[in-house]
């Protein structure tokens, strides 16, 4: 026998939550696919915890619509919704060993003792601990807690599976460890599962697609590569990855720096201010004969320039005092020119590098 | 640093040994004297206030009334009914009065925690309240409520329920009830304090596995919980055994505790050898007892002891 779990699709309609009058969740619509590992993302007080919150039951919202595989769920109190939920503390039950909290689940559904005891050792193989079922809780490592926790969610085969911010706890090393095996199960178990974090590289690295929230409504819903390569809104561009922006006028059908006309990959937008995104590792430092075509040049001068080892960041002005990052790696033809602080130096952007988004107050 | 340096060169040429073991050693060894000395005060307080009486409590039971040295205090325990019945009738009290404050009390607390923070410390200022009044006040009061021509029979009487008064004072259920009032809040703090440390998400996390409302607190919240009902079944229990005042005012003379018979033993018949006696079982019945409630629910349970 092994854990096989469901994928179903989930539909959020019209999810409304107010905390007295403060709204928390406006007007939010979300399709989770099936099998899918979607990623709520944004910073604390966006709303992310409240959404998954009502997912799990645990909160009830204004109003709205939830259905998973086609079932209503909005009114189902949480014990009856068949969702597994991973906690960010874990809240594994002190009381009881690891066999018995991952069993407590089958215990509630009166599942046989025998096919119980074959369901937790499955599972706690599953996320490495076999032969720890005797332990107490209290004598587990934080990640060993940590995959207690995930085998307990995923052992009843719920419909879909929450996690809650679960690594958040966990120290750098063993963080980015458990993110590669959660993405791994999940691959093998194709659970459909809503993952929330306010870690964007954390997002990246493990999500399908990601949803970022912002102030109770969801900014953006792509998949990582392009919420990086494409953001929609300058609350986007901001919170994932590292960006710098550089005010830009769109008249005429091009789009102006100041007097400089920058060439972009993509048609110019309506006229007005517009916002240019720049990502560090964009920029070039360019020898004054190379620039091709497509290549903005922007002239600049030198500031800060941080050695970081495999890279280094070099912090410059622009011509009207605006700081831009720029990133490159350490390769000997890069720190043969590298240029000295204060000295003036010009800046490659390639057009298809350029990112405009609407400016935002 | 410099000290360390010349310490290195003093006791290189020791062969096989640890580097400097003799001065960590000796340096262990003042650490240590500092700390004895740093606790010698409180060491010598507790001797002469706590050792120094129990010790003399214990000497004297050990003689008759003529002074000679002998076992007839303890041997008075098997041989006179009326302290066996007495042994018994503290031990019932005791009982009935802690089962009334876990009836009463693991309620009120689950109320408590369950209410939000303002709303519960005004509640739990009501329940400290009756703590700034002396119990000698508060017994009485009982008296006046319970007896036959007190508040509550009169009402009775009045409303056309009983025709004749309920015996409530001057008997078992007067102290039951005065005492189980007056130790409730013993009860209640320790296992109020216990319920607030329990995660709300483990709660959360029952239901998300499928436990409903009732099996979610019988599974996670009540075993939880245990502790601090340990620790204030504990407290009460104790309290009870040595209880004075309410069972003296409120028993009518009908219910003899064990403090009542030291009392007696002591100031009615100056027989302070067989009141020792009394102190010291007391005494140890109730260091048994704690030794019982703490091998029966493990050391890190009851926290009366331990921190947590």
């Amino acid at each position: 026998m092994s854990i096989a779990l469901s994928a179903l699709p989930i539909s959020m309609r019209r999810i409304e939550k107010r905390f007295g009058s403060v709204p928390v969740l406006r007007d939010l619509n979300l399709d989770v696919e099936a099998g899918e590992f979607l990623t709520l993302l944004g910073p604390s007080g966006s709303g992310k915890t409240t959404l998954l919150m009502i997912l799990a039951g645990f909160v009830r919202a204004n109003g709205g619509s939830i259905k998973v595989g086609g079932d209503e769920i909005i009114a189902t109190p949480p014990h009856k919704r068949n969702i597994g939920m991973v906690f960010q503390n874990y809240a594994l039950f002190p009381h009881m060993n690891v066999s018995h909290n991952i069993a407590f689940a089958l215990k509630q559904r009166r599942v046989p003792a025998r096919e119980t005891a074959e369901r937790v050792e499955k599972a706690l193989d599953m996320v490495k601990l076999g032969g720890l079922g005797e332990r107490r809780v209290d004598q587990l490592s934080g990640g060993q807690r940590q995959r207690v926790a995930l085998a307990r969610a995923i052992v009843f085969e719920p419909r879909i599976v929450l996690m809650d911010e679960p690594l958040s706890a966990l120290d750098k090393g063993l963080r980015e460890h458990m993110q590669i095996e959660l993405r791994a199960l999940h691959r093998r178990l194709g659970m459909t599962t809503v993952y929330v974090t306010h870690d964007q590289r954390e997002a990246i690295t493990m999500s399908d697609r990601i949803a970022v929230m912002n102030a109770g409504r969801i900014e953006q819903l792509d998949k990582p590569e392009t919420l990086y390569a494409a953001p929609k809104t300058q609350f986007v561009a901001g919170f994932i990855g590292e960006s710098n922006f550089v005010p830009v006028e769109s008249r005429n059908g091009s789009v102006w720096y100041e007097d400089r006309k920058i060439r972009t990959a993509t048609p110019a937008p309506a006229a007005g201010q517009h916002l240019m995104v720049v990502r560090p590792e964009t920029l070039r430092l360019v020898a004054n004969d190379e620039p091709g075509d497509s290549v903005n040049v922007l002239d600049a001068t030198v500031g800060d320039i941080i050695y970081q080892g495999d890279s280094f960041v070099c912090y410059v002005s622009l011509r009207d005092g605006r700081q831009l990052t720029l990133r490159d790696y350490c390769r000997s033809d890069v720190l043969a020119r590298m240029p000295a602080p204060g000295q003036p130096i010009r800046l490659g952007l390639d057009a298809r590098d350029t990112i405009l988004v609407a400016a935002e107050g | 640093m410099s000290a360390q340096s010349t310490l290195v060169n003093d006791t290189a040429d020791a062969t096989g040994r640890d580097l400097n073991a003799r001065a960590l050693r000796a340096d262990a060894r003042r650490e240590e004297l500092r700390l004895l000395a740093l606790l010698s005060p409180s060491l010598l307080l507790v001797f002469a206030i706590i050792i120094v009486p129990v010790g003399w409590l214990f000497w004297l039971s050990l003689f008759d009334e003529t002074g000679a040295l002998s076992a007839s205090n303890y041997a008075r325990f098997f041989e006179q009914a009326s302290y066996v019945r007495t042994f018994i009738t503290t031990f019932k009290v005791a009982f009935i009065v802690t089962g009334a404050c876990v009836l009463l009390g693991y309620p009120l607390a689950y109320m408590l925690s369950q209410l939000p923070r303002r709303a519960a410390s005004i509640c739990l200022i009501f329940v400290i309240l009756p703590f700034w009044t002396s119990v000698l006040v508060r017994t009485y009061a009982w008296l006046v409520i319970l007896q036959r021509k007190g508040l509550i029979n009169s009402w009775l009487i009045d409303l056309g329920v009983i025709s004749q008064p309920l015996p409530l004072a001057n008997n078992l259920s007067g102290v039951v009830i005065g005492m189980t009032h007056i130790l409730l809040p013993f009860l209640v703090l320790p296992l109020y304090a216990s319920m607030k440390t329990i995660d709300t998400d483990c709660l959360r996390a029952g239901m998300n596995l499928g436990a409903g409302p009732v099996a979610t607190f019988r599974q996670i919240f009540f075993p939880l919980s245990l502790p601090g009902l340990a620790s204030g079944v504990v407290i009460v229990f104790v309290l009870c055994l040595g209880f004075f005042v309410t069972p003296a005012l409120m028993g009518g003379g009908k219910v003899i505790m064990w403090a009542m018979r030291m009392e007696q033993t002591t100031s009615l018949y100056s027989n302070w050898g067989a009141g020792a006696a009394l102190g010291v079982v007391l005494l140890a019945v109730t260091l048994a007892l704690l030794g019982l409630f703490q091998w029966l629910l493990g050391a890190r349970a009851t926290g009366v002891w331990s921190s947590r």
